[in-house]
């Protein structure tokens, strides 16, 4: 009986002790911590995916109470988001414009051909290491799916018959993992405007070289540059390139050019 | 002394290994050792709450459950209440540990993160200091082999966690996808690591 009561008694007074011991470290011990970070923490989109810049959501909350870090970078969360820190913050939202994935790419197995065969661990990186890529045009999209084991969202994917990445533009969250990923960088994050389009090409080659390797490549023949009203399109190391801030979306650039790779991204 | 110690150390590193050949901690193991900073912060969690638990519970084993006199007989044998109490001082000591840290260390506590909180139920530490009651060691050498088991955590998570970049850039027939593969190359590794049975009584002569 007595070595029943003894357990019973030694097995309270350690936790009866543990106990006391750590109410007294969490009075003596205890850091303040702000209640807005962790309101904004749950108004975030929590999805941890890092394209505000900071570790993950709590560290955005934190970033933004402590260090005064713009309310409307949580691009998941979008403009719904933004407006609802801002009110926990008293200030003013700002613009949140989404940003999407765009692979700068119209390299598909049909327009362009490969060098050699591959044969290794399937990663766009690997296929890199061997004279730059498999595909005759060094600067497209390898295929290999790099950016769809980077994406957090299931939002791109190298389609079979194409064998180029393309975006799911409804899922994409604009985190930038993919451009991170791509060892061509043929990935951009831009502006989501459903007019304004893009040069979905690479190609830094002179146009002829460009002709023989790819049917869809940028050759620089600058008709877009002319065609632009505005003055948005430069052509630089034989590559159109469209200022999104300048582009009002007229899409004349996208009716001249003669290989057809200026482009809304596909919706 | 010293000679005896460092065989307990490297035997709990290499040929007593608390994952590769005792089979504890397996789901950390498995769950962390998927990237090679969260591997290494994890097995550093693991290695400090193994030494600061053993320091605490073999007091407690000697002093209070299973006390002996001078003689050497046993004063009263409560030795059945190990496995309950050992586990409340650990659970209380990683929620201490938890409180210090983001007092005083912060920095420390931001990179364990979840980790900390994760351990106190781990098998591992558990392991350990029952391990170290049953063994006969002397206080001393109870925390060096703490410390040991520890490090032989680290030493398996950061090896695994190479080996698993390997086989997850490999292509694996369906079938073996994700965890089974996983498995698979947990027992080659586990398997590499029956090598080092009897190295480290050849070195130390223990």
């Amino acid at each position: 009986m007595d070595m029943i009561l003894m357990a019973i008694v030694l097995v309270t007074v350690i936790g009866l002790i543990g106990a006391v011991i750590l109410v007294a470290a969490s009075i003596v011990m205890y850091v303040p911590v702000d209640e807005r970070v962790e309101k904004i923490t749950a108004v975030l989109a929590g999805a941890n995916c890092g394209a505000c810049g900071c570790a993950g959501c709590a560290d955005y909350a934190k970033s933004i109470v402590e260090d005064g870090n713009a309310v409307n970078k949580c691009t998941p969360g979008g403009a719904a988001c933004a407006a609802k820190v801002a009110e926990i913050m008293g200030v003013e939202a700002g613009s949140s414009v989404p940003m999407k994935a765009v692979v700068a790419c119209s390299g598909t197995c049909e327009k362009t051909s490969k060098k050699y065969e591959f044969e290794g661990i399937s990663s766009c990186q690997a296929v890199k290491g061997f004279y730059g890529g498999d595909g005759i045009c060094k600067y497209g999209c390898l295929g290999y799916g790099d950016c769809v084991r980077a994406c957090a969202f299931d939002a791109i994917h190298v389609d079979p018959k194409l064998c180029i990445a393309q975006v799911d533009r409804e899922k994409c969250v604009g985190c930038g993992a993919c451009a991170a990923a791509c060892p061509n960088a043929v990935i951009s994050i831009i502006p989501e405007h459903k007019r304004k389009p893009v040069v979905l090409c690479q190609n830094k080659d002179k146009g002829a070289q460009t002709r023989k390797d790819c049917t869809a490549g940028c050759i620089g023949c600058m008709k877009c540059a002319k065609a632009c009203p505005k003055e948005a399109i430069t052509v630089e190391n034989n590559l159109a390139r469209i200022d999104q801030d300048k582009c009002v979306g007229c899409q004349l650039c996208v009716k001249e050019c003669p290989v057809g790779v200026i482009h809304p991204p596909k919706q | 002394m010293a000679l005896k110690l460092a065989s307990i150390f490297f035997t709990m590193i290499l040929v007593d290994n608390y994952v590769l050949a005792k089979f504890l901690g397996i789901c950390p193991f498995l769950g962390v050792s998927k990237k090679l900073d969260s591997a290494v912060g994890m097995s550093l969690a693991v290695t400090f709450v193994m030494v600061v638990a053993t320091a605490a519970t073999w007091p407690i084993q000697m002093f209070l459950l299973t006390p002996t006199d001078a003689a050497g007989n046993l004063k009263w044998d409560m030795g059945y209440l190990q496995t309950i109490v050992f586990i409340l001082i650990i659970a209380i000591l990683v929620q201490l540990l938890e409180n210090v840290l983001k007092k005083y260390i912060p920095a420390l506590y931001k990179s364990l993160g979840v980790y900390l909180p994760l351990i106190t139920t781990n098998c591992t530490i558990l392991g350990v200091t029952i391990l170290n009651i049953d063994n006969g060691y002397s206080f001393i050498e109870a925390i060096v082999c703490a410390a040991g088991a520890g490090i032989g955590f680290l030493v398996a998570m950061v090896l695994f966690s190479g080996v698993r970049r390997r086989v997850e850039q490999a292509v694996t027939p369906k079938c073996f996808e994700g965890l089974p593969i996983t498995l698979v190359a947990a027992a080659i590794t586990s398997l590499s690591f029956m090598g080092f049975g009897g190295i480290v009584e050849s070195i130390f002569g223990v």
